[in-house]
């Protein structure tokens, strides 16, 4: 079996601070194969958004990797030179951030942007070719008139142009993994449905890699094949996205989709998961979920492993609901 | 490439001719009538200064065109070679008038090269701090608060103690004083542009730290620096009258404002008023029209007093 575009073993991701390690990203595993999307799901301060920053090996001090292999295409990525990361980053590995707003430089037109993007990788390409390029990229992702629109400068776009103009920068080198950071959580549901429906369309096409991290539970349903569930640094629940939206088996994950507003009867108080994300500096011992679940017994203490209760799902709890029924 | 989504209820809309950026910026610095005022007035200082040996009834430093009988005359007298000192003339039969336009040259030539050394020396090091962090930032910003923490005035007097006299003596002293302004500000701006999230989409994108500091980082912080830049231009431009006045300064071949006052300030007293009074006034109009014009920048590229 050829590698998978990215495997991610026992990824452990820290910051050390003067009040005390955080364990922000702590063991966490997963693959993405070719032209598949994996969601990535937690709420804030859950490290999804650390796991992708460790992929693209651009974690701030104080923060630092601390253990685990990060393979790409077979090459861990952990340890890797800063001049051979770079040389991916851009590259082969693209990221689109979550704020459209703030992901262009304000200043610089948007050729400036892209062409550089573009010469970055390949200082050989000419300007006309980077431009070129940059208007293709531009098309693809639906933007009208891309040759006009290529001498506008940020401020001029509405944050659903922006953020396809992110994306089209991300696409500029036909990279073989994009990480999304919850890119549409900012944007309206009718822009990211179109948002969603094309970059879905792209991985297809090309091949593409997609990573997309997400708290929104209806996106990824909607696009990931994949669904990786995290809470406090830690993935609770991994299986397909199918399987697990509809028979959660951590009590956590069951939760998450009960809270949907949607998946609640009309008229009745919201249902809502007890207690609040527990800090990382102090967090309970044993299972994170631990205090505020209501599956938890004093076997709780102990640290769960994963477990795989059923075919293509695995799950960190001792009492996996295992016979509930569809949320 | 084929449209993925055709987007056909936007594909007729043309792109909206939206107003530049420098648009904007020019019609909100008109909207003050002072600091147009300002801006005409260092437009002409700055023109008088270019084109001052066209212009000049005489050249004072041309020891042929004196005559030492027009000495100490007073404004409006008439010279032996046929022109009017308006100003009057010093006690070397120097016109005035052609004085203080040669003088202009001098000061805002010492001032705008100053500031501009020092504007890059400071820029590279505010922009450093920022962008690295940690022990070079805190290294480089102790320099800056020693820097500071010393009067301008005592820090150029005893470098210029020491280095001797010259013009671009002068100069280095002006850069030393004040390129920890420029040092301080763009570090104070680089911090908050840092954190943005463009920086990280540039550094994602695999661009080289250079080019994300120059290219990305660097323009974004400009606004601040202008208006620190005028105001900085001023002080160098009084700063250095205040040297040559007291005579460490610019040598006597190059004669700045301030070497002028100097000239006439033993005359004072006894009534010639005219040698100090209109190079310090010229000194005067040069300083208020490039503060005038500075508050006004300050004003338009603030965001914080956009109302």
């Amino acid at each position: 079996m050829p590698d998978p575009t990215l495997r991610v073993e026992n990824l452990v991701t820290a910051f050390h601070t003067r009040n005390g390690t955080l364990r922000a990203v702590d063991g966490v595993s997963f693959e993405v194969g070719r032209g598949k999307v994996l969601g990535l799901v937690g709420e804030s301060g859950s490290g999804k958004s650390v796991t992708g920053f460790s992929i693209m090996g651009l974690v701030d001090p104080p923060g630092r990797i601390d253990g685990g292999r990060i393979l790409f295409q077979g090459r861990d990525l952990v340890g890797l030179p800063e001049e051979e990361m770079r040389a991916l980053r851009g590259s082969r590995i693209a990221m689109i951030f979550q704020d459209p707003m703030m992901t262009l430089n304000p200043v610089l037109r948007i050729d400036t942007q892209m062409i550089e993007a573009v010469k970055a990788h390949h200082p050989a390409i000419g300007d006309d070719e980077a431009r070129s390029r940059a208007r293709d990229a531009l098309a693809q992702v639906g933007i009208p008139s891309p040759e006009a629109r290529l001498k506008a400068y940020p401020h001029q776009f509405s944050g659903g142009m922006r953020q396809r103009v992110a994306i089209a920068t991300a696409l500029l080198n036909k990279p073989d993994l994009i990480i999304a950071d919850e890119p549409t959580t900012a944007l309206d549901v009718t822009i990211q449905g179109q948002i969603l429906f094309e970059v879905q369309k792209l991985c297809r096409q090309t091949g593409t890699a997609l990573i997309w991290i997400t708290h929104d539970l209806s996106v990824v349903a909607s696009l990931a094949d994949e669904i990786c569930v995290m809470y406090a640094g830690k993935i609770v629940e991994q299986g397909s996205v199918d399987d697990v939206l509809d028979r959660p088996t951590h009590p956590y994950t069951h939760g998450l989709l009960r809270s949907v507003p949607s998946a609640n009867p009309r008229g009745q108080p919201l249902r809502q998961i007890p207690g609040m994300t527990p800090s990382l500096l102090s967090l309970p011992s044993g299972c994170a979920f631990r205090l505020r679940c209501e599956r938890a017994t004093g076997e709780c203490v102990q640290v769960p492993e994963m477990t795989a209760p059923m075919a293509g799902r695995r799950v960190r709890c001792f009492h996996p609901l295992l016979s509930t029924v569809p949320v | 490439m084929a449209t993925i989504l055709p987007n056909t209820a936007l594909e007729s809309v043309p792109v909206a001719p939206v107003e530049t950026p420098w648009r904007r910026f020019v019609t909100d610095f008109m909207a003050s009538p002072l600091a147009i005022v300002g801006l005409i007035m260092l437009v002409a200082i700055i023109a008088i200064a270019l084109v001052a040996p066209l212009i000049s009834p005489q050249n004072p430093y041309d020891l042929n065109q004196l005559d030492i009988l027009d000495g100490n005359l007073k404004p409006g007298s008439k010279a032996g070679p046929g022109y009017t000192f308006w100003l009057g003339s010093d006690d070397q039969g120097r016109d005035m008038l052609s004085g203080i336009f040669y003088g202009l040259r001098i000061s805002l030539g010492v001032g705008v090269m100053s500031s501009v050394l020092a504007l890059a020396l400071g820029l590279s090091v505010g922009l450093l701090a920022a962008y690295t962090g940690g022990r070079v930032e805190g290294f480089l910003m102790r320099v800056v608060d020693i820097q500071l923490s010393f009067p301008a005035i005592l820090v150029a007097l005893i470098l210029l103690a020491v280095l001797g006299e010259g013009t671009w003596k002068v100069i280095a002293a002006l850069v030393t004083v004040q390129w920890a302004y420029y040092a301080r500000t763009v570090r104070g701006t680089a911090l908050v542009e840092r954190r943005k999230e463009y920086i990280e989409a540039a550094l994602c994108l695999g661009l080289s730290h250079r080019r994300v500091m120059f290219r990305h980082l660097l323009p974004n912080c400009l606004p601040p620096l202008i208006v620190v830049a005028t105001v900085q231009v001023a002080h160098a431009i009084a700063l250095e009258a205040t040297l040559s006045f007291l005579g460490i300064g610019l040598p006597i071949t190059s004669p700045s404002l301030g070497l002028l006052i100097a000239n006439g300030f033993e005359y004072l007293l006894s009534g010639k008023y005219w040698i100090s009074f209109f190079p310090g006034v010229a000194l005067l109009l040069t300083i208020v029209s490039i503060n005038l014009v500075g508050d006004q920048l300050r004003d338009v590229l603030n965001p914080r007093l956009q109302k």
